[in-house]
Formats: structure tokens, sequence, C-alpha cells
């Protein structure tokens, strides 16, 4: 008994040691239209994507209980201080149905970009966010070019990769 | 079949009063008094459950 | 001790098991437990401290160092021997390293006391499924033990532990979530207490008490099985039920059933309370009597407590405040502790030898433990 157990413990091990070897795609390219929204923001206004039509825009879908969405949002903070002149800005767009950790979390930890409150979730469904958080970049002429799933430190790196090419178009 | 919890409903798991072992060295501690006074065991607080973050 | 053995072991693998949670390495932080155990006339108490810490984005890396200070004056103790007082010192060292959606986990747990020496091993792996609403955990854990005779300083014996585990936790729904376990666990070499005996009926005018002691002897092989299912679920207006059953069965028969059940409510921002209840059911080992009908009736014996039938009963509450949140800086998040936990033992084939009458006929045995858990966490 003790030795097929150990016989069992041996497989599954090199099954699951396969499977940290394959590489999970947390990014991908595209190039669609991206669909229109209008949110109420931390300010109290209402904002619409379309309103920063001419700009690059970076969506970032966000919560306040996600631990690489707080480890996230200062890199975002510099890269929007960074590229805002050149027609470069992140929305960024909060999930949650009660809104209080949120607010509670962005007094504490200000941010210089606006901030959405997606609290229908109805955004969410629209890109389909299916990983928290996700980042969508938009081109300058409305069209979804970059989605990012997930955040591991390093990954800003590419974010500006994309932003600058974005601009540069 | 996709997952039928969207990581942006995830709030409620995500809370720590949902952490099966939101204090791991007090809960050790108690393990452990048990372990020590009792036949059984094995099978403790079990491991994983995430917070839909990826 | 001998029972401290798989004690340990457990701590061991628990010590790997209860930081790790896949798809994000655990946080860094840094907790100090003041311990106490109060019962059944020993006192143990003493304190626990953990530091983790991240060195890369992949790897999380922490350190524990825990102290017994054990005075004891147990019912064992004082029938058989004399009290004591003794320290046990555990340290232990633990790896966790992330790939995607991958954690690996290795630790190496020592325990030291004058009598009893554990090193544990152990390694686990876990994977985040299914759009991390699954999470398959599996780990290995071995021990290799030596036990000493503090009365005897040739004595020296092994102990090896082997313990392999398997768990799944699965988010049911927004609100639900679930875990099940199944773990097995086998001891090979010198399983019982050299301290302990078992004792058998004589009608000897010349022994008065009616009974002799001769020491334990038990099989130098032990394999038991585990299986729990727990759940967690959020109510409204937050707050959290939860609840769990383990089955437990080994070669020994000893089987056992253990129910939990618990209120989370947290208070205003700053406080959580917590009550719980624990029930534990168990059945003797089939070595096991209190009073054998003759010297070494059996080729094995056993009359500790532990291995009698018995039930024990918890009930705990706890409180935590948290001092600080979304902290920049050096600390992040702070939180002051203080959990007690009320046991009742009682068994149901050990008997009181501390009141002197027909062997056999003592009053059955029961005492209260008090457990406190003092402690600060912070998060940095």
């Amino acid at each position: 008994m003790r030795n097929k157990f150990e016989h069992f413990l041996k497989i599954s091990c090199l099954l699951l040691l396969g499977s940290f070897f394959s590489v999970a795609s947390a990014a991908t390219e595209m190039n669609t239209p991206a669909a229109d929204f209008t949110l109420k923001s931390l300010s109290g206004k209402n904002l619409k994507l379309s309103e920063y039509a001419g700009n690059v825009v970076l969506l970032n879908f966000w919560a306040s209980w996600c631990a690489p969405c707080r480890l996230e949002m200062p890199l975002l903070n510099d890269l929007h201080n960074k590229y805002e002149k050149l027609g470069f800005v992140i929305l960024g767009v909060n999930v949650e149905e009660q809104t209080d950790e949120a607010r509670a979390y962005i007094t504490d930890r200000p941010v210089d970009f606006p901030i959405l409150f997606d609290d229908q979730n109805s955004v969410s469904k629209q890109y389909n966010v299916i990983a928290m958080p996700t980042t969508v970049m938009i081109d300058r002429n409305g069209n979804m070019r970059y989605l990012h799933q997930g955040y591991i430190p390093g990954d800003e790196k590419k974010y500006k990769k994309m932003i600058k090419k974005l601009i540069r178009e | 079949m996709t997952p039928w919890v969207k990581p942006y409903e995830r709030a409620h798991l995500a809370d720590p009063i949902m952490n099966f072992n939101r204090d791991p060295v007090a809960n050790n501690y108690l393990h452990h008094v048990y372990d020590a006074r009792e036949g059984a065991r094995g099978a403790g607080i079990a491991t994983g459950g995430g917070c839909g973050c990826n | 001790m001998a029972a401290t053995n798989r004690i340990l072991f457990t701590l061991g693998l628990l010590f790997i098991n209860s930081v790790t949670n896949a798809a994000v390495l655990p946080e860094d932080r840094a907790d100090l437990l003041y311990h106490s155990y109060d019962g059944g006339g020993a006192e143990i108490s003493g304190p626990s401290l953990l530091v983790r810490k991240k060195f890369s984005e992949n790897l999380s890396a922490s350190v524990n160092h825990y102290v017994d200070n054990v005075s004891s004056a147990s019912i064992d103790v004082i029938t058989t021997a004399s009290p004591y007082t003794e320290e046990r010192e555990e340290n232990s060292l633990s790896f966790d390293y992330l790939n995607e959606k991958t954690l690996m986990s290795l630790g190496y747990t020592q325990s030291d006391e004058s009598d009893f020496e554990a090193s544990t091993f152990s390694f686990n792996i876990s994977q985040d499924f299914f759009g991390d609403l699954t999470t398959l955990s599996m780990g290995y854990a071995q021990g290799d033990n030596i036990v000493r005779n503090n009365t005897d300083p040739n004595f020296v014996r092994d102990v090896l532990t082997r313990n392999y585990r398997l768990s799944l936790s699965q988010v049911i729904t927004r609100d639900l979530l679930m875990a099940f376990a199944v773990e097995t666990m086998t001891d090979e070499g010198y399983l019982n207490n050299p301290y302990r005996s078992v004792r058998y009926s004589v009608s000897d005018p010349n022994v008065p008490l009616g009974f002799l002691y001769q020491p334990e002897v038990y099989p130098n092989t032990r394999t038991s099985h585990a299986i729990a299912l727990r759940g967690r679920y959020y109510l409204p207006h937050r707050a959290a039920l939860h609840g769990g059953y383990r089955f437990f069965t080994d070669t020994w028969g000893i089987n056992a059933h253990t129910f939990e059940l618990g209120y989370t409510l947290p208070y205003k921002q700053d406080y959580i309370f917590e009550l719980t209840y624990r029930f534990y059911d168990q059945t003797k080992a089939d070595f096991y009597n209190d009073l054998f009908n003759q010297q070494s009736e059996f080729i094995f014996l056993a009359r500790d407590k532990e291995m009698s039938t018995f039930t024990t009963q918890t009930l705990g509450l706890g409180v935590s405040y948290e001092f600080k949140k979304n902290g920049a800086g050096l600390l992040k998040r702070g939180s002051l502790n203080f959990n007690y936990d009320f046991i009742l033992f009682d068994y149901q084939d050990f008997r009181d030898l501390t009141v002197n009458t027909t062997p056999g006929e003592e009053p059955l045995y029961s005492f209260n433990a008090g457990v406190i858990r003092l402690f600060a966490s912070i998060w940095f």
C-alpha cells in the first residue's frame, strides 16, 4: 500500500512539475474597436471613454482586495505622469460592488490618474475581464490593441514598451 | 466550462475573514495542542483558495 | 517524549502548508505569539516568533523559533513518577518558490529537548487551476527522530515518520469556499514512551494496591489515514461561518471523528471576533487497557490516556484588533490578537489513580484545560 502511494505521488509530482514548465500566455495583441462606456469617477463626475479619443488610453481593472493590483498602482502612476504630456492617460477601473474599501484605499494611497467605479460590473463584462488585474491598451483611434492579464513585477516594462509604440503611431 | 465566479466577483473570497488560515502561527500552535493529546493526526487546515488575482 | 514525535512531524508539515497559497507568494510578515496551556496538572507556555520575507519576486523564506517551557505534574506523572520541568526548543526554516501558477515549498524543522530530538524535512507543491477557482496541493514530509531516556544515558532509539498529503481547495460560489484533505502517515521504530507504564491486576497480599506496573509495549509500526472536509461561507453584511469534519483511522484500532464549527464576526472596521466549537471523539487502541488482567497479558500493552476512549470538547473565543491598514512605508498592516480556548477532556476507560480504591473501580478521569494565544502580527 505504501509503495503504491509513493508511486502515485511520484507520478503526480512529475505531472505538476511538467505544468511548471508550461508558459501561460498573459498578453495578447489585437486590433478591434474598444467598447465605449460611461462610469462615475472618484471626483464625482461621469467620465466617458470616448472623451479620451485621440489619446492612448490604458484601462486598468483593479480591486482593493487584490494584492498584485495594489502592487501595480504606484508603477502605473509613474507611467501616467511620465507620458501624460505625450497624449497618454490611465483610467483605473475599480470593479468592486461596494466602493467603500476602494475609496478608503485610494485616500490612503492616492494616484494622479482618474479612478472610475464599475460597481455594476457592466464594463468588466464588456471587456471580458477574466483575471485580476487586467490591463487593456487602446490606441488614439479607439481600438483595443493589447490585453495583459495579471501582474507580476517586471510587467510594467512590457506596458512601457507598448505605450511608447502606441504613442508614436 | 468557464470559471463560474469571475475574478471581479471575488471580493468576499479575498476578505481575510474567509481565509482558512488567517493566522498561521496561532493556528499551528492550537493544532499542536490537540496533536499532543489526541490520538488522531493529519488532514489539518487545507491550503489554497487564492484571491482570484493572477 | 514519544508522543511529541508525531506532533513535531505534523508541525513540520503544517508549518509548510500553513503559509502556502498558490498563484501568489505568501505576504511578508512577522508574528510574535505568547502561548500558554494550563490543564490536568501541566503548565506549558512560551513564545513563538515567525518572520517571513520575499527575496525576489519568486522566492520567499521564513524562519520560526518556538519554545515550550514545561512544568508537568499531570496524572501520568504524579501517579508513576514525580513532577518535572523541561524546555523544548524548535526552529524551522522554509522556502517558497513561485513559478506562474505553481508554488513549491521546502521546509526543515529541528526540535530539541532533553530526551527527544526531531528533524523533519517537508516538501509541498501547489497548483492553481481553472481561473484560480481550484487549488491542488500535494506534500511529503519525513521525520527522523531520536528518543532518549533521562534516567538511562545508554538508551537511544530511532523513529522514522513519513507523511503523504493531498488537498484540494475549491471556490463553489462567490460566497462559499470548500476544502478537502487526505493524509496518510506511517511511523516506524520506537513508538512508545520510555517512561510510561501499564498496570495489571495481582491478587497478592503483599501488594496492597492490587496491581503492579510494567513498561508499555507498542508495535513498532503505525499507519494512519485522515480525511477532512471543510467549508467557509460568507454571510451578508460581512461575517463568516465555517465548519469541518475529519475522520481518522489507524492500524492501532483508533477511529476518531472531529467536528468544528465557527463564526467570525467583524465589528466596525478594526475588530474581528471569533467564536468556535470543536468536538472530538475517539475509540481506544486495540492494545489499550486501563487495567490488564495479568502481567504481559498481550504482546502489546498501552495505558496512555491518549490511546483510550475519550472525547474532547472545546469552546473558543477570539478577538483581533487591526491597528494599521493600508500603510505606506515599512508597516503596511498590523494586528493585535487574543484567543482563549477552553477544552474539556472526558475519558471513558482511563481511570484516575490518585483515588485509592479497588483497582478497576477508580473514577473515570476528566480534566479541563485553558489555552491562551496572545499575539501581534505585522505586515511589511
